[in-house]
């Protein structure tokens, strides 16, 4: 599998991403406009709380090429943030109480600054969160020593497993991730990484491989806990579970399936106003590989920048971004179906 | 349309109460109960009821159940163990009648 932008497919484009989304809202009765049922729910327009998560993107480079990524990564992707930018971030953060900053990707770990960020960010006194794939720390030997890396910087390890079997993993995320990401999370364990008092925390996120939204987060914790315990041997803290947001790769999987349509009705049934007041937008800021402000990783991947004056990182300014409504349009339901989604997990 | 069985349906099956509304209630109040977790897990019960949907031949709870089985995290292999386990009742219940069959041929017989 190539990415979206290297087979030049016509989702590439931002631009008709939207159009399908919105149009879908044209055609169907059954699914509202995301304002409007925001509206419905006192919420528009929705408005930030209190910053609480700066999300740095640091690049759109992957070892894999998952069949849901929302980011269209891969390594034909070239787009990675540079020290400089790196450093813009860095002083916004200074001038922030800001506690946690997230950092994603494609692979974080494979922009050469990686590391360096990590230690800056551990020097001004923030948690790190890594969304780490797993298979990045076996793929080369430079990676190997990532767990004693990350357990030096008590970074908190987030690693995407859609499942606990090798079927349902390798079907979203390539052949043989399965196997690679089980040797990845025993070299994490054996750094002490979800560890009972070690104090180094590891999350793995769960997904759905598919058009379905994901079932309870405690249920499905207690059985990954179970079946990677007994099978593997595989210690870890929480399970967060996470739902597939039409955007870029997952939304060609819905189309070229037949399952849009009744994937987007779904979310829609199950558009719950707790979850809306709760979306991870309201307390995180999203920034681009080239410094751009972002409301989301979604919303950065749809080219929807801020509503406001500062759009990016080097006019940071707390208040004026604190004043902003956060753009919404359709791809929001898949954050405020059910019991919620957001990169921590469910919401509510 | 012009079949018995429409998917569009199955989103439809709440309606049910409309002509009975105590009756309906009562048994979707006590259907929430039987799939809450209990002494069996919520993935356990969706793959019994999966089971089930396929001894009774029903396309709607096939449907239905193999959604819920997927949120709840089971996978291929354990749904279609489910309908093994489905099929080898149903097979061994009609087999099982052999024995009857065998004992009212031998009684008519000489
Ligand atoms: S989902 Fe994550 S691991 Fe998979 S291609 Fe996208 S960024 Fe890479
Ligand atoms: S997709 Fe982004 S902007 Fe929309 S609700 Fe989710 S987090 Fe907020």
């Amino acid at each position: 599998m190539k990415s979206l932008q290297a087979r030049q497919a016509p989702l590439a484009d931002t631009a008709y991403q939207l159009t399908v989304l919105t149009q879908a809202e044209a055609v169907g009765a059954q699914l509202p406009a995301f304002a409007h049922r925001l509206r419905e729910s006192g919420l528009l327009p929705l408005q930030p709380t209190k910053l609480g998560v700066m999300q740095i993107n640091v690049g759109k480079m992957c070892n894999q090429v998952c069949k849901h990524c929302h980011v269209d990564a891969g390594p034909d992707r070239t787009e990675i943030m540079t020290r400089e930018t790196m450093q813009l971030c860095l002083q916004a953060l200074a001038q922030t109480d800001i506690p946690v900053v997230d950092l994603t990707g494609g692979a974080p770990e494979m922009n050469p600054d990686f590391r360096w960020l990590v230690e800056q960010i551990s020097a001004l006194g923030r948690q790190t969160i890594v969304r780490c794939n797993l298979t990045i720390i076996v793929a080369n030997p430079k990676y190997h020593d990532l767990p004693e890396f990350f357990a030096r910087h008590q970074v908190r390890v987030v690693s995407s497993l859609p499942h606990f079997s090798a079927g349902r993993t390798d079907a979203q995320r390539g052949d043989g991730v399965f196997g690679r990401s089980i040797r990845a999370l025993q070299l994490l364990n054996a750094a002490g990484y979800g560890v009972e008092g070690s104090g180094l925390t590891l999350d793995l996120v769960y997904n759905p491989a598919g058009a379905f939204m994901p079932g309870s987060q405690v249920g499905l914790e207690r059985e990954f806990k179970q079946r990677l315990g007994r099978e593997h041997g595989i210690v870890f803290n929480n399970l967060l579970t996470i739902t597939n947001l039409p955007v870029s790769r997952f939304l060609e999987y819905l189309l070229e399936s037949g399952n849009y349509e009744s994937y987007m009705q779904k979310l829609v049934a199950a558009y719950n106003p707790v979850a809306a007041a709760n979306v991870m937008c309201r307390s995180t800021l999203s920034i681009g590989w080239d410094g751009q402000l972002y409301d989301c990783d979604f919303n950065q991947m749809l080219e929807l920048p801020v509503a406001s004056s500062v759009r990016h990182i080097r006019d940071f300014h707390e208040a004026t971004l604190a004043g902003r409504a956060i753009v919404v349009n359709q791809h929001c339901y898949g954050c405020t179906a059910g019991a919620g989604s957001s990169c921590g997990g469910a919401t509510t | 349309m012009s079949t018995y069985y429409n998917p569009a349906d199955l989103a439809k099956f709440g309606n049910i109460t409309e002509w009975q509304s105590e009756m309906g209630n009562k048994f979707f109040a006590y259907y929430a109960e039987v799939f809450k977790e209990g002494a069996l897990t919520e993935r356990e019960k969706a793959l019994i009821a999966l089971a089930v949907a396929h001894a009774v031949q029903c396309p709607y709870c096939i449907d239905a159940y193999t959604t819920d089985s997927l949120q709840k995290g089971a996978d291929e292999a354990q749904m279609m163990e489910a309908v093994h386990v489905a099929a080898a009742i149903k097979g061994g219940a009609a087999l099982v009648h052999g024995v009857q069959m065998m004992n009212k041929a031998k009684e008519l017989s000489m």
